[in-house]
């Protein structure tokens, strides 16, 4: 487990999408969804909003007509780490795709009012930080970001942001966190519980037999 | 201490604390289809591991598959390329991993959240995950069912469990009698209605009521389906006599086990001195058929009510319904009666049963789709659904109307497919998710119930469904 130090700390621009619920369709839509990668998701992130014309899985930014009114097409968001939004962003499907797709286009932190559940816990796992903030720090953060470009700072180990003179504490489990700074495989750590797994097994196997009729 | 079914169902699977404060949960069945399994197998190889318990991992290719196959149909038969290369990645996993798969060409494939419960792989009391967020509707046999994200998936698979947080529990109680039309499909899209799309993140919602009580197991899935769009991973019903009555019919378990599994059953209630943190109490005697007219589930309103107008919304709402309405063509529209519609879709993992077509079929009988509907279509959600239904001569029904009888699969409910919207199209829909460009890119989704979408299919408008 090696310490990624330069992950403690995001820094850089800050885009901002002004609505609710941006559900994971939004984030990349099923079209992409074909793929069988894990990377190379860049080019499809919002893609509804982003480009004009209809994509398809392999038809790169290039090839394609950009709405030029989309923030993430406009200079210097075009480069944003950081993401601001409304409420419950990424609710509805449970695609990890959406995730890789901001990953991919180089966001490192979303900040919400509130998050859809499988969402929030996909983006742990692809060191992408889901920040939680008050409606109210939401709302001053979109009129601080609004006139002139911004940039922001977050400090994953002090669990804070600041842009400009303003700073917000926000809250997130350590576990999680770490998830990100270590970049730690879930898959590794849960098998070194292997023998505890195995007694659970065999108990169940033998307390409630049905369960494993079908095997 | 009084417990809630949730927090039995967490008891019972519960394996360990982990040092991270999260806990690990034993996994019973996983479910895995095309779109989010290749990524999960490709980790599993590269750590060199197997499946954790084969017997546990059940799968089939719904997302992407074609609805018009006929008989000599096989995966080569797939026209998109990139399509075919996802259903011919999920056979390849399944063979050399030895996993139990329902390919395209069995009898027995369809959408996974409906061939789980009709094969009887799910049985009351397991924990249940699946790489889809409408997994939740296996939680209608009191069931712990959520979807994960691919990495979990891969998890899953290598060892046989999940790491989570304990959720918090929400309960829902629906009481009184549906009016003339009112099916499950309007009480939970009223309900999202009311509580909104983050009603329920952070809880397992359980569902119970006189309302619950009395319905179908399929009505039971359609209201656990659409936990998530309200959302809550977890949607739960305790198991009762009409479960256990389903499971009976369904699953293959012998008479000893079945009876001994039954009396297990039947102690998968909330105590009757649990609390929970949230409690909503719902008269659903006054409810009338719903329909949504945005772009969220949650913007949903009486099949004759009036659209919203942003100009006498709540300040932080006006914006959303302002882009909701624009994308969705309302235009000076008043009323949803008052929109014509090009296009009926039938099907998806919340209503393509067979309660779901018997409803449509006997709203249709002996009439015809409207002039102005390009196109309605009838996606049974598995190959037992469709038998059935043919056996009972729904699809003569359907067909005599001037519908499209199909093939099982996901299909218009989010368009990986061939079966999408061109844009502008707006669709009379039975799925569970109006984003925008989810039926295809620019495509406008009403959802309702499929009874109000089979007579939008005959009236080319939404009316009156009593």
């Amino acid at each position: 487990m090696k310490l990624q130090g330069n992950e403690l700390q995001i820094n850089g621009i800050i885009a901002s999408i002004d609505r609710d619920n941006i559900d994971t369709d939004q984030i990349i839509p099923t079209e992409y969804l074909k793929s069988i990668k894990k990377f190379g998701f860049e080019d499809y992130l919002f893609d509804g909003w982003r480009y004009l014309d209809d994509g398809k899985l392999g038809v790169t930014k290039d090839q394609r007509q950009i709405n030029e009114k989309f923030v993430l097409n406009i200079s210097p968001y075009d480069k944003a780490t950081i993401l601001l939004t409304r409420d419950n962003f990424g609710c509805g499907s449970s695609r990890e795709h959406a995730v890789w797709a901001l990953r991919d286009f180089g966001i490192k932190a979303v900040i919400a009012s509130s998050f859809g559940d499988i969402f929030y816990n996909n983006c742990f796992k692809n060191g992408v930080l889901p920040i939680q903030l008050s409606k109210e720090q939401i709302e001053d953060l979109f009129k601080l970001s609004q006139d002139t470009i911004k940039e922001i700072s977050v400090s994953l180990d002090a669990k804070k942001l600041s842009i400009g003179d303003i700073e917000y504490k926000f809250s997130v489990e350590d576990n999680l966190l770490e998830r990100i700074i270590y970049g730690l495989d879930d898959v590794d750590i849960t098998l070194q519980d292997k023998e505890l797994i195995k007694d659970f097994e065999s108990n169940r196997i033998k307390n409630k037999p049905w369960i494993f009729a079908n095997d | 201490m009084p417990k809630t079914l949730y927090d039995k169902l967490w008891k019972e699977h519960h394996i360990t604390t982990l040092n991270s404060g999260e806990s690990l949960l034993y996994i019973d069945r996983h479910y895995l289809h095309e779109v989010t399994s290749p990524q999960a197998f490709e980790g599993l190889a590269k750590k060199d591991l197997t499946p954790w318990r084969l017997g546990a991992n059940i799968a089939t290719p719904d997302h992407n598959v074609p609805t018009e196959r006929g008989d000599s149909f096989n995966m080569d038969s797939i026209d998109d390329e990139i399509s075919k290369i996802q259903v011919v990645e999920l056979d390849k996993n399944c063979n050399r991993f030895g996993i139990k798969q329902f390919d395209i060409t069995s009898n027995n494939q369809g959408i996974v959240h409906v061939i789980g419960p009709e094969l009887g792989y799910t049985l009351p009391g397991m924990t249940i995950v699946c790489g889809d967020s409408h997994t939740s509707t296996h939680g209608a046999f009191g069931c712990l069912a959520m979807g994960i994200g691919t990495s979990e998936v891969e998890h899953v698979l290598a060892t046989q469990s999940l790491k989570v947080s304990k959720l918090k529990n929400m309960h829902v109680r629906f009481d009184g009698k549906p009016q003339s039309g009112v099916t499950s499909k309007d009480i939970v899209l009223y309900l999202i209605g009311k509580i909104g799309t983050a009603g329920g993140n952070g809880h397992a919602i359980e569902f119970s009521g006189s309302y619950i009580d009395s319905i179908s197991m399929e009505a039971r899935m359609t209201i656990c389906n659409m936990a998530i769009e309200a959302g809550a991973k977890v949607g739960l019903i305790a198991p009762d006599k009409t479960t256990i009555e389903y499971i009976k019919e369904h699953s293959n378990l012998e008479d000893d086990l079945f009876n001994r599994a039954k009396d297990h059953w039947k102690t998968l209630v909330t105590d009757k001195d649990a609390t929970y943190d949230k409690e909503i109490h719902i008269d659903i005697s006054a409810i009338k058929s719903q329909v949504t007219w945005g772009t969220s589930p949650e913007m949903v309103v009486d099949f004759d009510a009036n659209i919203p107008n942003p100009d006498n919304a709540p300040e932080e709402k006006k914006k959303n319904i302002q882009l909701a309405k624009e994308y969705m063509g309302i235009g000076s529209a008043e009323k949803l009666t008052d929109l014509k519609f090009d296009k009926v879709f039938i099907g998806s993992c919340t209503n393509s049963r067979i309660e779901d077509l018997r409803e449509a079929a006997q709203a249709v009988k002996g009439k015809h789709i409207a002039d102005t509907i390009l196109e309605a279509i009838v996606v049974p959600g598995s190959g037992m659904v469709k038998l059935q239904a043919e056996a009972e001569g729904l699809d003569k029904i359907f067909q005599n109307a001037g519908f499209i009888w199909r093939d099982p699969g996901c299909s218009m409910c989010l368009g990986m497919n061939p079966d999408q919207l061109k844009p502008y199209e707006r669709c009379a829909s039975t799925s569970n998710r109006n984003f925008e460009g989810r039926q295809g890119n620019l495509g406008r989704t009403h959802l309702m119930s499929p009874l109000m979408a089979a007579l939008t299919a005959i009236n080319g408008t939404v009316s009156n469904p009593s």
